[in-house]
């Protein structure tokens, strides 16, 4: 049987849930003969491949980046996976919805600025006007609450995904786990 | 001779099962050990039947009835468990997380929150409807408490268990649908309410909308059992 291709992704989060993964320890040496991990933060590839199988994709969409990048996932995987509260709900990304992006900005560059006030404008992304968690902007095939999923809802739910079964996800998690 | 009981036979769930005629269903199916998801329900508290978590069906009717505060009848089927019961039940959990600002990673009642094992216990892993992130008012006047109206999904519990067990009646609800809010007096600031500092509004609430300032991280346990406990020790006063 051929490798599983799968990516990790990360968008508007705190990486936590990629840490998480990685609190696995040696049982992702166990679960990493029957997948390659085709792209992600941990490894080097600079391009989303043309068909992944699982993408795990940690995050909200926060920003016209965050948002191009999801539809370009989409079209390139088969069963992706909202992993963690970020990309479930929004989430601590999100609790800037009820303000909107500028008094968050003035907040951040200005107020708590000592040098150099100004707003980034070149470069960086533009945010969205709001935080929204992954499914309302493209299909979502799975979800997997919690903040983070501990390492083992991951390695329960990556086994059972390798043996080709949808995992039960609120035996193992849930909002705010 | 002890004075007649008046009893009721009814099936819940393919179970027979007695009640006196004075029972409700949800009260019937618990003591049957039948679990029916409750929110703005309390032992001990009145029951205004708000949430709707707790809708059964019965046989012969199209329609839903909250449990809480339906009363026995002779004859009666109930269900307490279908596919359509369960999706309402997702949907009314959706809508909450939904309404106001529950960032469950944040908050201080995280994993003693009813709100939060009720969308784990139902198979809630995702809210289907937009969220409406309002901006929404946090009272920290009072020496002890907080409310966060952020977290408050207007259960009730607070102004109920305020009127009915503490007998103050600081807590009620200003405002209407959607805009609904829980206040203390006639909207004053809680720390300059009439409030008595007895904390039952803290601790029957079901999320983390009242809590304790004393208490930080995600630390706060609540005690609802006491009310129950007040109402026996009060009884034959």
């Amino acid at each position: 049987m051929s490798k599983i291709k799968l990516a990790t992704v990360w968008l508007d989060g705190c990486s936590g849930c990629h840490m998480s993964f990685l609190d696995m320890d040696e049982r992702l040496l166990e679960l990493s003969s029957q997948f390659d991990l085709v792209y992600s933060p941990l490894v080097d590839f600079k391009v989303y491949p043309e068909l992944v199988d699982v993408a795990l994709v940690e995050g909200a969409i926060s920003s016209v980046e965050d948002e191009h990048k999801i539809r370009h996932i989409r079209k390139h995987t088969t069963l992706l996976i909202a992993m963690g509260d970020c990309a479930v709900t929004g989430n601590v990304p999100a609790m800037r919805n009820p303000f909107g992006p500028l008094p968050i900005l003035e907040r951040a560059y200005h107020e708590n600025a000592s040098a150099q006030q100004q707003t980034p404008g070149r470069i960086v992304p533009a945010l969205l006007d709001k935080v929204r968690p992954v499914h309302e902007f493209v299909g979502v095939d799975l979800y997997l609450p919690g903040c983070p999923p501990s390492a083992d809802t991951f390695f329960s739910v990556l086994t059972d995904l390798l043996a080709g079964t949808i995992p039960n996800v609120t035996s193992l998690t849930r909002f705010g786990a | 001779m002890s004075p007649a009981v008046d009893v009721k036979t009814l099936v819940i769930d393919g179970v027979d099962v007695s009640a006196r005629a004075d029972q409700t269903v949800l009260e019937v199916a618990r003591e049957n050990n039948i679990f029916i998801p409750t929110l703005c329900h309390l032992d001990g508290l009145s029951d205004v039947g708000a949430c709707r978590l707790c809708l059964v069906e019965l046989k012969n009717s199209p329609k839903l009835f909250p449990a809480c505060v339906l009363k026995v009848e002779e004859g009666m089927e109930v269900i307490t468990k279908s596919d359509r019961l369960l999706h309402y039940r997702q949907t009314i959990l959706e809508l909450l997380f939904a309404e106001r600002n529950h960032v469950c990673s944040v908050c201080v009642v995280n994993n003693h929150c009813e709100l939060q094992s009720l969308a784990q216990s139902q198979g809630v892993t995702h809210v289907r409807l937009p969220y409406r992130n309002p901006q929404l008012p946090v009272d920290a006047s009072h020496e002890r408490f907080v409310a966060d109206q952020n977290r408050c999904i207007l259960c009730t519990r607070c102004v109920r268990v305020c009127d009915e067990i503490e007998g103050a009646h600081v807590w009620d609800v200003m405002g209407r649908g959607i805009d609904s809010l829980v206040i203390t007096d006639l909207a004053q600031p809680w720390g300059e309410s009439t409030c008595t500092r007895c904390g039952k509004c803290v601790n029957v609430c079901p999320t983390g909308a009242l809590f304790d300032k004393s208490k930080v991280g995600s630390s706060h346990p609540k005690y609802p059992d006491f009310v129950p406990y007040l109402n026996m020790m009060r009884e034959g006063r």
